[in-house]
């Protein structure tokens, strides 16, 4: 794991983007309850907020655009937490709420409206799968087909946590290492569009190449996530938590 | 009647929207609004039976003729026509607002966990969505909900027809009635909820209501 000082260098500040695709703090919620496979009912508080904590510091390495939502958050998780640490009261005046309940009602409402969304989309769409006689509608609505029915859309926490996976396997000696290679974020998108188009699918770790040094990943995930932004690529997964595999959006 | 019939089947397909069948009666007075629904029903059910390249479809308060969902691959070669997808985000966003209309910006916020803005500002250029109103709270929030054109572009006969809607509307009531302290609020809710839902239902409305959407 790397520290946020490591990485708090003005190599890495001098360039900020901001990307859309990060869903929200409900989501990487909800993607940890699932990840850990707890009950929602009953969520470890502890446990869920130090990943929640870890999963920030990353996405701040990252110089992501950090939205407030996503400390607000932060802080009604350790804010629940502390209440749970505090005794019950000896003689309660009234029944005590559980502390989590405003999160769980919160979570559980997000996650029927995610779902609710997926059976809308799933609709028989006009333009789409129905078509009318001349429906001139220029503004039509498409889903992106999933001709590989198998795999899964993998999610942007998923990447992340594959990019944190890499960054933690290098070798703290090359952090070192004056690179003068120029980079570009431009370059990288090129590189790897001209790539997928010999090669099928890479996967992160082959799209990096021989070549591991921080700033060559950091580029190269910043690159895919803008990429996977414009829908030039897509990353699927064969399982849930399996590994992230990258394919041109068009064949 | 069965020239009747035949004169209704030509109706819907020249018209270039789902087509009511008030309209209908405007052409054909002297049918009874009763038996065109009948010869309607009629005609879709031929329609059915027949498991052709077209089917008849209730859809936003009328009748359109439409291509068979399970032929969609080859029509779309057709229509070479690339049509940009809605997005996660954007489609969440879409469902909280059929689901919860009316509903101002910050009710979304509050279930998404995120902002909104973007995602309703291209729901509202797409005219899914359109402003209703505004709230009488402190701000004046817009409220929002769907249009006629939401409806047709998800095959939707009304609002009501959305999957598990009334599930959802009970469930919501239930949790009013636990929380109170928002009575007098949720009571012009209510009203609100109502009027918009006879908008968007066949009955009341049948003239396109999305041409008249305000510009934020």
């Amino acid at each position: 794991m790397l520290s946020i000082k490591d990485m708090d260098n003005e190599q890495t500040t001098n360039y900020a983007i901001k990307l859309d695709i990060f869903e929200g703090p409900l989501d990487l919620l909800l993607y940890l309850i699932k990840k850990n496979e707890v009950d929602i009912y009953n969520i470890p508080i502890a446990l869920v907020t130090e990943q929640y904590l870890q999963y920030l510091k990353i996405i701040k390495e990252l110089n992501l655009d950090l939205a407030g939502e996503y400390l607000v958050m932060a802080s009604t998780l350790i804010h629940i937490k502390s209440r749970m640490l505090l005794p019950p009261p000896e003689e309660p005046e009234e029944e005590e709420e559980d502390p989590r309940a405003e999160l769980v009602r919160q979570l559980l409402e997000h996650k029927t409206f995610k779902e609710i969304a997926e059976s809308l989309g799933s609709r028989p769409l006009l333009e789409r799968d129905v078509f009318t006689r001349a429906a001139i509608l220029p503004e039509e609505i498409k889903e992106p087909t999933g001709e590989d029915e198998e795999l899964i859309e993998a999610s942007v926490f998923e990447l992340i946590e594959a990019f944190h996976r890499i960054v933690s396997q290098m070798d703290k000696k090359e952090l070192m290492e004056i690179d003068l290679e120029k980079l570009s974020l431009t370059d990288i998108i090129n590189e790897i569009m001209d790539r997928l188009s010999v090669t099928k699918n890479l996967n992160f770790e082959e799209l990096l190449g021989g070549r591991k040094d921080r700033r060559r990943i950091i580029y190269t995930f910043l690159a895919l996530l803008e990429l996977i932004k414009l829908r030039m690529v897509k990353a699927y997964q064969t399982s849930i938590f399996g590994v992230i595999r990258i394919f041109p959006a068009v064949e | 009647m069965e020239k009747i019939k035949a004169v209704i089947e030509a109706l819907i397909f020249a018209s270039d929207t789902p087509l009511a069948p008030e309209k209908i009666h405007v052409v054909l007075p002297e049918v009874e609004k009763t038996e065109i629904k009948e010869i309607i029903a009629q005609l879709v059910s031929e329609y059915n039976e027949r498991q052709g390249g077209i089917i008849l479809q209730e859809v936003a308060g009328g009748f359109q003729f439409r291509t068979n969902s399970e032929l969609a691959q080859w029509v779309k070669k057709l229509k070479s026509t690339k049509p940009h997808s809605l997005s996660p985000q954007a489609l969440e966003t879409l469902a909280i607002v059929a689901y919860k209309q009316p509903i101002v910006k910050s009710e979304i916020e509050d279930i998404r966990g995120v902002d909104v803005g973007g995602p309703l500002k291209g729901l509202m250029e797409r005219k899914l969505i359109r402003i209703v109103g505004r709230k009488d709270v402190p701000g004046k929030p817009i409220i929002y909900g769907t249009t006629k054109k939401f409806l047709e572009v998800f095959n939707l006969k009304d609002i009501m027809d959305l999957p598990n809607i009334r599930e959802l509307k009970e469930l919501h009531q239930q949790q009013e009635l636990l929380e109170p302290g928002q009575g007098v609020l949720d009571q012009e809710q209510e009203l609100m909820e109502q009027e918009v839902l006879e908008e968007a239902a066949p009955e009341n409305k049948a003239e396109d209501t999305t041409e008249d959407i305000p510009t934020l």
